[in-house]
This record gives C-alpha cells, sequence and structure tokens, in this order.
C-alpha cells in the first residue's frame, strides 16, 4: 500500500534521527576502545554524570533537525505537490488556469516555465479547438437544420433508440404532452419513452415492425387523459431506433362522440312522436266511422305530437350543431394570423396592392386558413378582371357573434356591378362548399366607407387562453434549444448495473433545496427544489425544474436574508408532499447530484412518509467529489471549486441557481477524475468513501 | 274469436291508439305504463298477447319479457316496440323471448295484421 505523504516524511525523520545517533555511538565506541582502564573509567563517571544534558542534548539536536526539515518539506515538498496537480487542472479541465507564483523564490522560476507552457498549450489547444469546431460546426449545422425542420413542424415528433430512450423531440411534442405534470417529467432528451406510452404497446410495435416492416399505427392515451394518435416507423442504419408522430386526437374522438350522440337523439328522439302521429292519423283514415269526440281526441295527439317533434330536432340541432357539420375539424387560429395568410396569398395577384388592419386585441377563429386564402385570392383576381379593383383592404370584426372577415376596395365613380361577380364568385362549389363548411356565408354590401365583400366566419368556440404557446409553426426560437442529442443512438444496454455504467454516460439530476434554517429536526421545512438534468456530459438548460414550496410555517428573517424569498412569494403554492412527486418524476432514471447534498437529503428523508416519495437512485456530492479531484486544495466550497474550475458563478443562493453551478462544477469534474483512474459510478463511490474517510481521520488528528 | 291485449307503453298519446286499434280488431285490452304494472297486469288480466314498449320507466321491456319467461308465461304471445330500431336491439328482443319486434313508427295496418297472425297462431 503506498504512504501518504506525512507518513512518509515521518518515517524519513525517524530515519534521520536513528542515523545521528548511530553515528554519535560510532563516534564513541571508537573514543572507548582507543582509552586505557583509567580514562575509560573517567569516560564511564563522566557520561553517568552528564547523562541527562546529553540526553536533553541529543534530544534537542534532533528535534532543531526536524524542525528544519519539516519547514524544508512545508516550503518545498508541498508547494510542488500543489503544482503538480494544478498543472494537472491545466491540461484536463481549465487550460486558461495559471500556477500561483509565490515562495519560495526557488520555484518561482518552474512556475514560470510551467505557466509559460501552460500558455503555449492554451493556445495550441484553442487553435485545435477552433479547427475541430469548425468541423464539429459542420456537422452541428446539419443537426440544426434537422433539429429547425423538427421545431417548426406542427405535428409532434420524438425519436428514440432501440432502448426507448428520447433522443429528439420537437416543440410541437413538448406542448403536447406538457398537459400535466407527469407529461411535462416524461419528455427530456435520454429519458424512457415508456413514461409516455405504454411498454407493451411499444413492444407490440416493435414486433409489428419487425414482422411488416412498416410504419405502426395505435390509439393510446397519454398524459392528461389526452387520447393519442401515435404512428411509429423504425429509423434505418445500423444504430437503429423509432420515429413517432403524436397527434392529439381527444378533440376528434370528443366530436365524434358528440356527433353520434346527436345523431343518435335526432334518430330515436323522433321515431316516438312520429310513430305516435301516424298511428293517430291512421286510426283516423282507416277507421271513418269513428266517432266524433274519438276524432277530436286524435286530432289533438296529432297536434301535441307535432309540436314535441319539432321541438325535439330544434334543440338536438342546437346542442350538437357544429358536430353534425365537420366544423369540429377546423382549427383555432389567431385573427391576425387569419389576415396575414390570406394578404400574403392575395399578393401573388398582379396589379393589386393589398392592406391589412390589424385586430386591437387577440382574437382566435375556427377556420380552415388555407382555402379561405384560396377562396378570397379568388374573388380578388375576379374583382380586380371584371371590376378593375386595384386595391383592397381586408379587416376583421364582430357581426353578432360572428366574425366578420371584410374585404374593401375604394368606390369606383365609374359604377360597374361587383355585386354580380361577388354573386358569381360565391355560388361556385368550392366556394359555397367551404362556406358551407364553417357555418358562413358571403355577400357584398356598400356603406358610408364604400364598397365591400363580407365573409361570415365562426369565432372559436373554445379560445385557447391568453399566454397559451403560440404555434409551433409561428414561433421562432432566436437560439436553438437543445431539443436532442443524437448521441443517445449508441445506447447503454438497459439492465447495465449503476456501478458498472460510465460516469460520462449516465444521466443526473443535479438539484439543491432552499430552507427556513439548517435543521429539518427542530422544523425547518424546503421553501424551493431547483433541478436540471445532465445527459450524455451536457447541462441541459431546457430541461429545468423550479418550484416554491409552501413550508406551512413562518420563514425566518436570517434565512430570507439569504435565499430572498419571503413568505408572500410562498402563498399559493402547493405543500412539500405535493412537490415531491413531481420532482420524483423529474428525477426519475438519473444520479442524483448535490453540493453537500446529505443537507438536502435528510429533509427529503424527513418527508418520506407523508409524501409517499422515496428516492432510490445513487447519489454523487460535489463537495465530496472535489477532494478526490484535487487532494491537496483545502477549500471545497461551491465558489472555490467553480473558481478552480472556470465556472462563472451566477444566481448563487436560487435553488435552481445553485442546481445548475452544481451541474456546471459537475460535468467538468468527471474528466478530472477521469485522469485519476475513476470512470465509472462505482469507482467514483469507493473514492468518495476512502477520501472523505482519510480527511476525517485528519482532521482527527489535528484535533488531538 | 276475442282476445285479451295487454298495452305496455309510458306515452299516453300512442297508447290511445294502440287500445283502439285493438278495440276495433275485436280484443280486450289493458294498460301499463310501466314495467312493474305490466308484470302485475299479466298476472291478473292473462292476456294472449302483449304489445310492450322498449324503453319504460323502473324496469324496461328487455327485462319484463325475460321475467315473463321465465315465470313460465311461454304461451302468452309478445311484440316489442321500439323508438331504437338498431340491428343488434332486434336481436335481442327476439333472444329474450319477444314474438315479434316493430320499431317505430308502424304501420298501424301492419300492426294489426301482425297481431291478428300471431293470435291465429295461437288459437
Amino acid at each position: 500500500m503506498k504512504l501518504g505523504i506525512r507518513a512518509r516524511f515521518a518515517l524519513a525523520l525517524a530515519g534521520l534521527a536513528g542515523y545521528v545517533v548511530a553515528g554519535a555511538g560510532l563516534l564513541g565506541l571508537g573514543v572507548w576502545s582507543s582509552a586505557d582502564a583509567v580514562d575509560q573509567g573517567v569516560l564511564t563517571r563522566t557520561l553517568a554524570e552528564q547523562a541527562a544534558f546529553l540526553v536533553v542534548g541529543g534530544v534537542l539536536y534532533v528535534a532543531g533537525l526536524a524542525l528544519f526539515l519539516g519547514r524544508i518539506f512545508a516550503a518545498y515538498v508541498v508547494p510542488l505537490r500543489r503544482l503538480a496537480a494544478d498543472t494537472r487542472l491545466i491540461t484536463a479541465a481549465n487550460p486558461g488556469h495559471r500556477l500561483e507564483s509565490g515562495r519560495p523564490q526557488e520555484l518561482a522560476a518552474l512556475v514560470d516555465a510551467v505557466n509559460e507552457l501552460a500558455g503555449e498549450y492554451q493556445a495550441a489547444r484553442e487553435a485545435a479547438d477552433t479547427r475541430s469546431a469548425a468541423d464539429r460546426a459542420a456537422l452541428e449545422a446539419d443537426r440544426n437544420r434537422l433539429a429547425a425542420l423538427m421545431s417548426e413542424l406542427s405535428v409532434a415528433v420524438l425519436v428514440c433508440n432501440v432502448e426507448g430512450q428520447i433522443l429528439l423531440y420537437n416543440a410541437a411534442a413538448r406542448e403536447l404532452l406538457s398537459a400535466d405534470p407527469a407529461g411535462r417529467a416524461a419528455v427530456g432528451l435520454g429519458r424512457s419513452i415508456f413514461g409516455l406510452i405504454d411498454r407493451e404497446l411499444f413492444g407490440h410495435a416493435v414486433d409489428r415492425i419487425q414482422a411488416a416492416a412498416g410504419a405502426f399505427h395505435a390509439a393510446t392515451t397519454g398524459p392528461g387523459d389526452l387520447l393519442l394518435r401515435v404512428r411509429m416507423t423504425p429509423v434505418g442504419g445500423e444504430t437503429g431506433g423509432y420515429v413517432l408522430t403524436l397527434e392529439d386526437v381527444t378533440r376528434r374522438a370528443e366530436a365524434g362522440h358528440r356527433r353520434d350522440a346527436a345523431l343518435r337523439a335526432l334518430s330515436e328522439g323522433t321515431r316516438a312522436p312520429v310513430a305516435a302521429i301516424r298511428a293517430a292519423i291512421e286510426s283516423i283514415l282507416d277507421y271513418p266511422d269513428m266517432a266524433v269526440g274519438e276524432r277530436e281526441r286524435f286530432a289533438e295527439i296529432i297536434r301535441e305530437e307535432t309540436l314535441r317533434l319539432s321541438d325535439h330536432v330544434e334543440r338536438t340541432l342546437a346542442g350538437g350543431s357544429g358536430y353534425l357539420t365537420d366544423r369540429w375539424q377546423l382549427d383555432d387560429v389567431r385573427g391576425a394570423d387569419v389576415l396575414t395568410t390570406v394578404a400574403r396569398s392575395v399578393r401573388t395577384v398582379q396589379g393589386v396592392t393589398v392592406a391589412i388592419r390589424a385586430p386591437a386585441e387577440e382574437q382566435w377563429l375556427e377556420v380552415d386558413t388555407y382555402p379561405i386564402a384560396q377562396a378570397v385570392t379568388d374573388l380578388v383576381r375576379l374583382l380586380h378582371a371584371e371590376q378593375g379593383v386595384t386595391a383592397v383592404e381586408f379587416c376583421l370584426g364582430d357581426a353578432d357573434g360572428h366574425a366578420a372577415f371584410d374585404l374593401r376596395w375604394p368606390a369606383d365613380a365609374a359604377d360597374r356591378n361587383p355585386e354580380d361577380t361577388v354573386r358569381r364568385w360565391s355560388s361556385e362549389p368550392r366556394v359555397g362548399g367551404l362556406l358551407e363548411r364553417h357555418d358562413g356565408e358571403a355577400w357584398f354590401a356598400v356603406d358610408h366607407h364604400g364598397p365591400y365583400v363580407r365573409i361570415l366566419l365562426p369565432w372559436s368556440r373554445t379560445p385557447p387562453v391568453a399566454g397559451s404557446p403560440v404555434p409551433p409553426a409561428l414561433t421562432r426560437t432566436p437560439s436553438r434549444p437543445e431539443f436532442y442529442d443524437f448521441d443517445l443512438f449508441r445506447a447503454v444496454p438497459a439492465g447495465t448495473a449503476y456501478d458498472d455504467r460510465r460516469l460520462d454516460e449516465l444521466a443526473y439530476t443535479v438539484f439543491d433545496t432552499e430552507t427556513t434554517g439548517l435543521e429539518p429536526s427542530q422544523g425547518d421545512e424546503i421553501i424551493s427544489i431547483g433541478a436540471a438534468r445532465i445527459v450524455n456530459g451536457r447541462l441541459l438548460l431546457q430541461e429545468t425544474y423550479e418550484q416554491l414550496v409552501d413550508p406551512g410555517r413562518s420563514v425566518p428573517a436570517a434565512s430570507q436574508r439569504i435565499h430572498g424569498i419571503t413568505p408572500a412569494m410562498l402563498t399559493g403554492q402547493p405543500a412539500i408532499d405535493d412537490v415531491l412527486p413531481d420532482f420524483e418524476r423529474f428525477a426519475q432514471g438519473s444520479v442524483l447530484v448535490g453540493h453537500n447534498v446529505a443537507f438536502d437529503l435528510k429533509f427529503l428523508a424527513l418527508k418520506e412518509a407523508s409524501s409517499g416519495v422515496r428516492l432510490s437512485q445513487p447519489v454523487l456530492d460535489t463537495l465530496l467529489l472535489s477532494p478526490v479531484a484535487h487532494p491537496d486544495h483545502a477549500d471545497h466550497s461551491l465558489e472555490a471549486i467553480a473558481g478552480r474550475l472556470g465556472v462563472r458563478v451566477l444566481g448563487r443562493h436560487t435553488a435552481l441557481g445553485d442546481a445548475l453551478l452544481t451541474g456546471e462544477i459537475f460535468v467538468r469534474l468527471i474528466p478530472l477524475l477521469a485522469d485519476r483512474g475513476i470512470t465509472t459510478l462505482g469507482e467514483a463511490r469507493v473514492a468518495v468513501r476512502r477520501t472523505h474517510q482519510a480527511r476525517i481521520s485528519a482532521t482527527l488528528y489535528k484535533k488531538y | 274469436m276475442s282476445h285479451r291485449v295487454l298495452i305496455v307503453d309510458d306515452e299516453p298519446n300512442i297508447v290511445t291508439s294502440l287500445e283502439f286499434l285493438m278495440r276495433r280488431a275485436g280484443h280486450d285490452t289493458a294498460i301499463a305504463t310501466d314495467g312493474d304494472q305490466a308484470l302485475t297486469a299479466v298476472a291478473t288480466f292473462h292476456p294472449h298477447l302483449v304489445l310492450l314498449d322498449v324503453m319504460l320507466p323502473h324496469r324496461d321491456g328487455f327485462q319484463v319479457c325475460q321475467q315473463l319467461r321465465a315465470d313460465g308465461w311461454t304461451d302468452l304471445k309478445i311484440v316489442m316496440l321500439t323508438a331504437k330500431g338498431r340491428e343488434a336491439e332486434v336481436a335481442k328482443g327476439l333472444a329474450v323471448g319477444a314474438d315479434a319486434y316493430v320499431t317505430k313508427p308502424f304501420s298501424t295496418r301492419e300492426l294489426v295484421d301482425q297481431v291478428a297472425a300471431l293470435l291465429a297462431g295461437d288459437a
């Protein structure tokens, strides 16, 4: 076993002391053997008389020597070791790091030399990085183009590898599946798709695809009671994987049910009254000899049932309207977007200028935009050709609960007959069908502003709530979000034990909590949880978790000064027992990472019984990993590690800010650990335990 | 010969016509307006034939029909009337023991003829 540096120093010191004592003894032996009996007697006496002096003198001599050697050790050996560690830091983690030149002066030259070398290394590495960055950028550009394409698709797309790990999703998929917390937690790079789709169904689909070598379709319920239609197709190539497109058919299915119900009500509800009417009238006609009273009674029945019938038809149609036509297939579209789309199409008509009067507030229509744009373009083309219209303006308003899409043009002195043109246009089957499908109408009119064509369209019955996501086709995200990670195609086979998994391949959840104080056993509570995920060595800024928690108690002013969370911010927030299941879902299938994570875990452990959440995955602590990577540094606070590893410290003392900082640090610790031969989770855990114990015993020795 | 016909329907307007038609065909009639009444009426009135609506309060026509057959009314002719008329329901009605299944609205003359035919078979 390798001895520690202090043990080696002590051993060297003991050897030196032994050497000195042995030298003195040898000298004494020489003097003794050359003396005669009288002198030997004198020597014996003198030695006996001066024994105390000799012993003390010897000890002092050795002590002085030890002190001197200790100084040399402290001045040269310890700094040398730190120099070695810092130099390794430059090559492994932070090329911008430089050694501190200080005492002793003899080492300053070495420090300068190393720093000079570091400068050249940094420059060379940056040059190499730039070169490989260019190569990578080309590849990235391709990938980004694909990702951009995906994110613009209004269809929800997920790509997973053969193990069912998600390696790409687009904005539409995230939006679709984020209907409830479970779905929100389930969409993420490296996450298992089985959080979204039943494992059995996936297996069945894989079998079917392999058998038929084609796409597989199925309907399944998704998060938040969504009814999803899933289409799954295999990805070619040796790596394999599947592309899944998801479609929310909840509304369509519901519309189908309602339409069926309306049709059933119409058919069944009309049979009984019609039966009564028919029986009555046939009785009257077939039995002309019936008594007057009887005849009157039958006439009364006919009137009653006729009224009942018409009433029933009215009510059924009112309740099921919109479902009996195919209006339910129309999309909710912003009014402004309808105007823009129509205007864009109309601009293709030569010789006509187009203007839009934008609506003042957000309005939603229920329309099929494209055919409307086509129809309006046809109309403008006709108006231009037959009526000489050269400028049109579109605006949108309300007319008795309908959306009024108005097409206006300046009054023309040479009064021709636009009404006829408009009538011919609206009687075209294509336009007629379109209007019918929208339960709409179109007509020509003139008011004090001039001539116009009004097209009535339906307002949205269930307008998307304000602040709801803009349809992906209209979103333009300036920075490309991390929606994909194709490196996941090389999936680690499921079933590999955690301890054998490589540190740079594992998925992690870095998290941090803010609390009312430091003593969970004394009633302190969590008031905020922040977390982020690390997949394939990448901290995913798009997949974070942040939740304030109502602690059900006061928040001491002292702690408010640290985290800045006031009681007012916590009112109305969920309780910890409701938050932890969400957090558990977010952290599912990953290794937990925190800084001084024992503190956070203590709070979580106390909530196991009440929340039913028991986090069973492995845990790593950057506070304990840092000494493994840097045994010669004493300060392992978050700031100190961040400084050493060149991580910018931002947003400290918010749960998410600290979690992200911890994540950045952890990602940079992984290669440093690899330098020390620590590449798997199991090795990291062993190293942490050993270093931790060594530090505890070192602290004990210092104390006693 | 005269037969006894029990009319079971909860809608008085159709009952009026059915009662009129059956009387004119020379039958004695009795009326029940729900499933429970229908069972009692069969026990007291001993009809030869029941015009039994499917949609009844308390106990629907299928249950009444099944109960009657289970109670041993095997010679009793049962004509079920329904406003639903799905094919599966016709099958169900015949399966639980109905002799005929008539969908509303129906031709009065055909109904009268069908009742006559069933009763003739009985006689």
